[in-house]
């Protein structure tokens, strides 16, 4: 058993909070994102968020530590959007490989640091694969709903570039998340259970939905239970959501899914619903009080914030959840390895 | 038998299916197949890929579990029909609620088909016919692609057409698929060949029973798996008899689901309900399934002869009407049908001794079902107002005998009822369709209900509540005045030493507003109800003796706790001054902007607009809301909890809307202008009116600037920074509109509540406004295109324009962005909203009709809505000094967006 099924029954797992909302405090200008190697480049960058981890390696190297030190086990790479499609935006596909490469290496050199200082307390990094701009299950022309701006093959090879440029940086696991359509998680799957087989390999996978609005449903229309039944196919370490909803808001559907699977279960929501200035106000006291429930009701077995979560968000839930038994998990049942 | 699957077949489309041992048979539709179907085969054919989704609808609603897609036809290109196919069904969620089946002989019309399907199919089918490796082959891509796989008994030599070929070959295949390839076993289905029976063929004489007998060695031995078939081929030898196939599937069916066979291809239509074969010709079936006698087919097929074609006809269920009175009344209350209640009624009063033990007895009751079932969300609002509908109807039927008695027995008091409430929409304001709606549903409660209507004077709420001596006061509102008047009411029940509760609700009310503001100024009881179904429960607490008391005590301390907290959260902003915000604002390069000199300057008035144009324009969603269904149209039509009860409403909604397009009952008009403008003294938009004879100073918008301070480099905005100031010496312009579909309106709901149809006055209300706001969206559109023309181009759709793709912006005044209610009167004076199209503004600013729109245009690519916030008397007293109006004036109508009111 790999350590970090081993940490996942001993106790509840702390995965980190936003990157984003820590790189909007640096308020890099469009120079500080283009760096010195991206001076001349033709088209404008600033916004490009995991292009820091070329041009800007410190400040992704400094978060990742506020966060282990905030109490996280597992930080999640700066490649939510590292895919030759997301990319496509910035003309930067050519940069996938070494985008992935080296947010892993970043991440990882971190995590070792941590765990050297505290070997009880093994500290983990998770590849981080975001759903990207396109999907595959809807039209983005209501006229004519039969189209579709990508298809599953060439998600992918995308996927598939992004999850070997990862494994190669050094992750620990791999993090499908902020999934909206489960047709885009289904093409990434495939690509890491390709991998996998090719490179005989166990990498263990995070599955994270997103459940967009009340109606309990991801944007592509799954309900909770649905989406779990349509992932289940491929081994997995854990499912649960992220992102879109708050703790509070969450729970419903985090119940669901805790109610029927085997596997551990994540969630790592927002810091409460956006405020009508689009800002996520949620306070690091009310997030984890709102998370207490998930604890009382023994729902999670990871757990860490999205949109607006910062270092004393974490903190707070790592020191609450630290009170908890983790949710007990059945590993042996229902995996084919 | 003993068949434990522990394990379960797991499927789903965009909801879930799982199949357990307690499922009935899962019926797998099979219309959908061009193998199978003549008529989908020609839709594919002619590429009439609308109708052929109506085929795929049309057998989800008849109750098919899973769709079969099968598109292998000689004549078509298989994997392209299938992907387009697919994707189409994908983009509907009332067919693609349940998994798929795919189903092709070819393999990349399969792998085509499970490269665009989100949910958990099924593969139908693989088998070990062309040998071992690639079985293992697909099957694995099959995994990878999370599938589950309908398995063939057939292999390298043939198809198993015996007990011992059928379960050798579903062992050899389970065995590869299990051990070799990881298949969870419960993703295996097999398909076990069923064959006709009855041929005249001595070896088809076994095959029904055989099918059935390998089915239960397939359950027994191979753990988890599902066993599955298509049923009509067992009857193959008997087409054009119908009665006889019908009575051989269901015998066959039977005893194969007996044996373990839990999922098929079944036509509903030709099946005969088991129980109901006639003795005889069940006999004669069985000889043949179970091969009993050796003239099993011949006798069957001499009986057939005898058997006559009947054909089904499908009626509406009345059996109910058989049911004694009391279980019809509920009946007709609860599913809300009003064919028969006044025969029901009419039963019931001959009966009682009084008419009205009616009322109080066998309604009553039947309403006390409806309010549980509500309560306990088992029923929605539109329901629960078709009851009302009855319950009215009812009461109205009994009302003269009621009259009748009282004259005979003048000592008898009146009826008993819960209590008497007091219902009102405050002073100038007009939104009643929440405030209906709750009285409709507390009515249903044994209530009495005093419904004041809109605009209602304090005045007259107080004198009403003492004349009529109401236990409860309700009062309703929608813009932001209201609150205000709300205030106003609680202060003065004050004064005159009220003791009954205070309810509030409406659109702008809030828990916070309520706890903070008008609870404060009020001794007793004030409770904020923003849910009909909440409303039942709190009106119940506050007027039933035995919890009166405590409720009271415990909302009064809930609404305390609540505003003390509330009051303590309060961030702390920073506030510029006025001045200084004024250097941050919103800066547009107007040297390179662009601006678009309008085709059509001046006022425009458009009369008797034809609705029909406006169908396209709707936006549905907050229709829903306005009845308490919470969801996304179109997806709360199929949505698992209030789906039924949408659909069931969106049905009466389109038939509604039918009417008032085609009956012309609503009168739909505008008023629209588009003017020279540039921006004055930062906020101030100035208007040039083309009319060199009027000597009155040119009409002026003035706007509201942001205070709160922004984090670096955002703006402080004003919508006048949305327009060229004078001194950039450039020509800009604005534009501003009114529109209403609200003419006819009020006089259709009376007619309706006159007849007490409560259900259809508030559908009108709630259609009528849904209209003016598309024809707000159409309007928008057409002056972008078309009067102004900056973006002529343009190519949006519905949803487009509900997600405000548009360039250019159509802030309202009352609304985020300009929250001052008072310049909705330099509108109607500068295009004579009265005079031109008869929309009038009540003291508060509401438009009357209440099914109106009015608002600025703003073309600049670069607008975009945004909401003021908070801001600060100096802004008030520089706003009142530019408007030349009292300070005190203007502080109130800006009160709620004054930090720290003085």
């Amino acid at each position: 058993m790999n350590k970090i099924k081993q940490a996942l029954q001993n106790r509840i797992l702390i995965l980190d909070g936003a990157m984003g909302t820590m790189l909007q405090r640096y308020k890099f200008s469009e120079e500080d994102f283009r760096g010195e190697r991206f001076k001349d480049f033709h088209k404008s960058v600033q916004g490009n968020n995991d292009l820091l981890s070329i041009t800007q390696p410190q400040a992704i190297a400094d978060i990742h530590s506020k966060y282990f030190a905030a109490g996280a086990d597992i930080v999640e790479t700066n490649t939510f959007s590292s895919t030759t499609i997301a990319m496509a935006d910035y003309d930067m596909q050519d940069l996938v490989y070494e985008l992935n490469f080296e947010s892993a290496k970043i991440a990882k050199k971190v995590a070792d640091e941590f765990t050297a200082k505290e070997p009880n307390k093994p500290r983990f990094v998770a590849g981080a694969m975001g759903p990207t701009n396109k999907t595959a299950s809807m039209s983005p022309d209501v006229n004519d709903p039969g189209f579709r701006a990508i298809s599953f093959e060439q998600l992918r090879v995308a996927y598939r570039q992004q999850a070997e440029a990862l494994i190669d940086g050094g992750v620990d696991l791999l993090l499908v998340e902020t999934i909206f359509d489960t047709l885009n998680a289904k093409a990434a799957l495939f690509a890491i259970d390709e991998i996998k087989e090719e490179r005989n390999i166990d990498m263990p996978i995070m599955i994270s939905g997103t459940i967009t609005d009340a109606s309990g449903r991801t944007l592509s229309g799954q309900t909770a239970e649905a989406f779990l039944i349509s992932i289940s196919h491929i081994p997995l370490l854990s499912v649960g959501f992220n992102c879109a909803l708050g703790a509070k808001q969450l729970t419903p559907h985090l119940e669901v899914i805790a109610n029927r699977t085997n596997l551990a279960v994540s969630a790592y929501p927002n810091a409460g619903l956006p405020n009508a200035f689009g800002e996520y106000d949620e306070s690091p006291e009310q997030m984890a009080s709102q998370i207490t429930e998930y604890l009382d009701k023994q729902l999670v077995n990871i757990i860490g914030g999205c949109c607006g979560t910062t270092p004393e968000h974490i903190k707070a839930i790592a020191e609450i959840a630290s009170q908890y038994r983790p949710r007990p998990v059945f590993q042996l049942e229902n995996i084919t390895l | 038998m003993k068949i434990e699957n522990k394990k379960y077949l797991k499927l789903s489309g965009l909801e879930p299916l799982i199949i357990t041992p307690e499922s009935n048979f899962i019926n797998v539709g099979e219309r959908t197949n061009v193998a199978g179907s003549k008529k989908f085969l020609r839709l594919i054919k002619e590429r009439n890929f609308e109708e052929a989704l109506s085929v795929a609808r049309e057998q989800v609603e008849n109750g098919a579990q899973i769709i079969d897609v099968n598109m292998d036809d000689g004549l078509i290109d298989g994997k392209e029909a299938m992907v387009k196919f697919l994707n189409l069904v994908i983009a509907e969620p009332d067919i693609s609620r349940v998994p798929i089946m795919i189903d092709s002989s070819k393999w990349e019309i399969i792998e085509a088909g499970l490269q665009v399907v989100q949910g958990k199919c099924v593969v139908n089918s693989i088998s070990l016919k062309e040998g071992e490796a690639e079985f293992i082959h697909h099957a694995k891509l099959i995994r990878r692609y999370g599938a589950a796989v309908i398995v063939m008994a057939f292999d390298e030599t043939g198809q198993a057409d015996n007990y011992d070929r059928r379960i050798e070959i579903a062992k050899r295949s389970y065995d590869i698929l299990v051990n070799q390839v990881k298949f969870a076993p419960e993703d295996i289905i097999f398909d076990l060949n069923i064959f006709p029976v009855a041929t005249g063929m001595d070896e088809h004489r076994r095959n029904a029973i055989d099918f059935i007998e390998a089915t239960r060695w397939v359950r027994e031995n191979l753990p988890n798996v599902s066993v599955s078939g298509g049923v009509s081929n067992v009857s193959f030898s008997f087409r054009g008899n119908d009665p006889v196939r019908e009575a051989m599937h269901s015998v066959f069916l039977y005893h194969a689901i007996q044996a373990g066979m839990n999922m098929g291809i079944v036509n509903p239509a030709m099946l005969e309900i088991y129980d109901d074969i006639p003795k005889d010709l069940l006999e004669h079936v069985e000889d043949v399934m179970f091969d009993r006698r050796e003239d099993a087919t011949e006798r069957l097929l001499d009986f057939a002869e005898n058997v006559v074609g009947k054909s089904k006809e499908s009626k509406i269920d009345l059996s109910w009407r058989e049911e004694p009175l009391q279980n019809r009344i509920t009946r007709a209350l609860v599913k809300g049908i009003d064919e028969y209640i006044l025969e029901d009624i009419e039963e019931a009063r001959q009966i009682a001794n009084k008419p009205i033990e009616v009322i109080e007895g066998n309604l009553m009751i039947g309403m006390n079902v409806v309010g549980d079932l509500f309560g306990s969300g088992k029923m929605f609002l539109p329901q629960v107002v078709k009851s009302a509908r009855v319950m009215k109807k009812a009461v109205a039927y009994l009302l003269p005998y009621i009259e009748e008695e009282k004259l005979k027995n003048p000592q008898v008091g009146d009826s008993k009822n819960a209590g008497k409430i007091l219902m009102a929409t405050v002073k100038g304001d007009v939104h009643d369709i929440g405030k209906n709606i709750v009285g409709v549903v507390l009515a249903c409660n044994n209530y009495e209900i005093i419904d004041l209507g809109v605009m209602v004077p304090p005045e007259k709420v107080i004198a009403t509540a003492k004349e009529e001596n109401v236990d409860a006061i309700g009062l309703s509102g929608l813009i932001t005045p209201s609150l205000d008047e709300m205030v106003f009411l609680a202060k003065e029940m004050q004064r005159q030493n009220f003791k009954v509760p205070l309810l509030i609700g409406g659109a702008t009310t809030s828990r916070a507003h309520t706890a903070v503001k008008i609870d404060p100024e009020y001794e007793c009881a004030v409770v904020h109800i923003n849910d009909a179904s909440r409303a039942v429960t709190v009106v119940g607490d506050l007027l039933k003796k035995e919890t009166s008391e405590a409720y009271k005590e415990n909302i009064k301390q809930e609404y305390d706790t609540f505003r003390q907290d509330f009051l303590k959260r309060q961030k702390v902003k920073t506030y510029l001054p006025i001045s200084e915000t004024r250097k941050n604002k919103f800066q547009i390069d107007w040297k390179t902007s662009e601006i678009t000199k309008p085709k059509q300057l001046g006022v425009h008035v458009l009369k008797d607009f034809d609705l029909n144009l406006l169908r396209d324009y709707l936006d549905w969603t907050p229709f829903f809301r306005s009845w308490e269904l919470h969801g996304k149209y179109p997806n709360i039509l199929t949505d698992k909890v209030v789906g039924e009860q949408a659909s069931e409403l969106f049905e009466d909604a389109k038939k509604m809307l039918q009417k008032l397009i085609s009956e012309k009952l609503l009168t739909a008009r505008a008023v629209f202008g588009i003017f020279e403008a540039n921006t004055v003294n930062d906020d101030d938009i100035s208007l040039e009116i083309p009319n060199p004879k009027s000597q009155s100073p040119n009409p002026v918008f003035r706007t509201l600037r942001q205070q709160s301070q922004k984090a670096k480099g955002k703006p402080n905005l004003a919508l006048a920074d949305f327009i060229a100031p004078k001194e950039s010496g450039i020509q800009d312009y604005v534009g501003c509109f009114c529109v209403s579909t609200g003419f006819g309106t009020a006089e259709l709901a009376d007619k309706y509540v006159k007849e007490h149809d409560d259900y259809n006055a508030i559908m009108v209300k709630a259609l009528a406004d849904r209209l003016a706001e598309a024809f707000a969206e159409y309007l928008h559109k057409e002056v972008r295109t078309n009067y102004w023309g900056y973006a002529s181009e343009e190519n949006l759709t519905n949803e487009d324009l509900i997600s405000e793709k548009y360039k250019g912006i159509r802030p309202a005044p009352g609304y985020p962005a300009c929250p001052d209610h008072l310049e909705k009167k330099t509108i109607w004076e500068l295009l004579k909203v009265k005079e031109n199209i008869g929309v009038e503004l009540t003291e508060h600013m509401a438009m009357w009709p209440a099914a109106s729109v009015s608002g600025y245009y703003f073309a600049n690519p670069e607008a975009r809505y945004f909401g003021l916030g908070k801001i600060k008397m100096d802004q008030v007293e520089d706003f009142s000094k530019r408007k030349n109006m009292d300070l005190e004036e203007a502080t109130n109508w800006l009160k709620t967006n004054i930090a720290e009111a003085p």
